[in-house]
């Protein structure tokens, strides 16, 4: 079973259609007390950073997903403003992130206006070390982007670079804490490999 | 570079498929979910779903449609139609779609873009331009399924709208839709070198030279099209197709 957690911002229907299409139990929720049971959690979202963090914190999901990655060390994935929350902090906001990996958010900041801001599409991702969220993966992984922040990881989580005027940390993997700045679950082969390979290999 | 995207666009009426010449005549194409389930198996882009009896009919848009879509579609898709408020925007959201599409509302409540773009971020925000030449040859911007002057033209629309906060514009020519004739290009390329935001240029395609020659010489980020994915062959029959991988790098080759 994997824990999709709800903290009212963005679509988590697409992630629950393309578990359901791997043939992976999911459940969607923000009860503070059912994440406590979590075996395996999702954290999606987009939107703004502070907003996330806010949101996180009213729903009463804080300390208990604290408590679930860094004590219990159940697996977790980031996707997207998800795995951004995982960093330390970024620049489209003032409050501190959940901070289980090294890392900072930084702005998209071109001089170059051939690189549209946000950085919308499929790009490539290049892989930094082993991971069996690659398992199997197909060739030239490519996946589905959409945001205007980066991750810089500064730790060795890195998982996965992508280029889009300059090198970004598209993934990182730290032991159970996962983050994809792309969308698996709009990314059809691709994604579902990646998503099935976190439901089997974790 | 983030890879150039081919995206089919899908105009909806009455629950069903259809595609206009000019914004005109409509033909009837199929079952919009069995297309999502063809388009899903070759692997497309990105998907866009117009509504083009939404605002007039001042319609809501159709969530649960929205949701059948989602279920089929493992790939982004952006559903525009009549799309007047904020709440909208989050069911629509809610129910499955990346992105919204805001043709009309854009011009009448610019105010509108500007809180869309601050609640749900830029990146789901798309204004769609209808644009096409008056009598003198001057090109005004159209709303309201192409039916209604906004008395601005497309590149200082274009700006304008970037600035309120519009994540990617869908740049629309409503002389060449269902043509198949090839994109305008110049205008295009006006709007490209204007904005910093992703273009999606719709209107004209009907071989694959004429996506290489919106990026290449348009500098568009993605190219929509929806006669060249629908009809094939002189008489337009119907075949639901897309370019094959080797076609796809060839057309996105930089």
């Amino acid at each position: 079973m994997i824990t999709i957690v709800d903290y009212k911002v963005g679509n988590l229907g697409s992630i629950q259609n393309m578990l359901k299409k791997i043939g992976a139990k999911s459940d969607i929720t923000s009860n503070p007390d059912k994440i406590t049971s979590a075996e395996k959690i999702i954290l999606p979202g987009v939107g703004a950073f502070d907003s996330g963090i806010e949101s996180l914190k009213k729903n009463g999901l804080w300390e208990i997903l604290n408590e679930k990655a860094l004590v219990e060390k159940v697996p977790i994935l980031g996707i997207c403003l998800g795995a951004q929350l995982i960093c330390d902090g970024s620049e489209e906001g003032n409050l501190k992130g959940l901070g289980w990996i090294k890392a900072d958010v930084k702005k998209f900041d071109f001089k170059d206006i051939t690189f549209k801001i946000p950085h919308i599409g499929w790009n490539y991702t290049y892989l930094n070390k082993e991971s069996k969220l690659f398992t199997d993966m197909y060739e030239d992984p490519k996946f589905y982007f959409v945001h205007s922040f980066y991750i810089d990881v500064k730790d060795d989580s890195s998982l996965t670079k992508t280029i889009y005027n300059h090198e970004f940390d598209s993934a990182f993997e730290n032991d159970n804490v996962l983050g994809v700045q792309f969308h698996p679950e709009k990314s059809h082969k691709f994604g579902m490999k990646l998503l099935e390979n976190f439901v089997l290999h974790y | 570079m983030a890879l150039k995207r081919i995206i089919p666009c899908l105009l909806l009426r009455d629950n069903g498929l259809v595609k206009t010449v000019r914004f005109k005549k409509s033909t009837y194409i199929g079952d919009p979910i069995n297309a999502v389930k063809i388009f899903n198996e070759k692997e497309v882009d990105e998907l866009v779903f117009l509504d083009i009896d939404a605002t007039k009919e001042k319609k809501e848009p159709p969530y649960s449609f929205i949701q059948d879509i989602a279920t089929e579609c493992f790939m982004p898709f952006c559903y525009g139609g009549g799309i007047t408020t904020i709440e909208q925007i989050r069911r629509i959201i809610a129910s499955g779609a990346e992105k919204v599409c805001i043709n009309t509302s854009a011009f009448t409540n610019p105010g509108f873009i500007q809180e869309a773009a601050k609640v749900f971020g830029s990146s789901t925000i798309v204004v769609s331009i209808d644009y096409k030449k008056n009598l003198f040859g001057k090109q005004f911007v159209f709303v309201k399924g192409g039916t209604k002057s906004t008395g601005k033209d497309p590149v200082s629309y274009a700006m304008e709208m970037e600035k309120l906060g519009a994540g990617e514009l869908f740049l629309n020519s409503i002389e060449r839709d269902g043509a198949m004739g090839g994109f305008d290009l110049e205008t295009l390329r006006k709007v490209t070198d204007s904005v910093s935001i992703p273009v999606v240029v719709c209107g004209g395609a009907g071989e694959l030279n004429h996506f290489k020659k919106a990026f290449k010489e348009g500098q568009a980020s993605a190219v929509a099209a929806g006669s060249f994915f629908v009809f094939q062959g002189k008489k337009r029959g119907v075949l639901i197709s897309y370019p094959n991988a080797e076609e796809l790098k060839e057309i996105i080759k930089q």
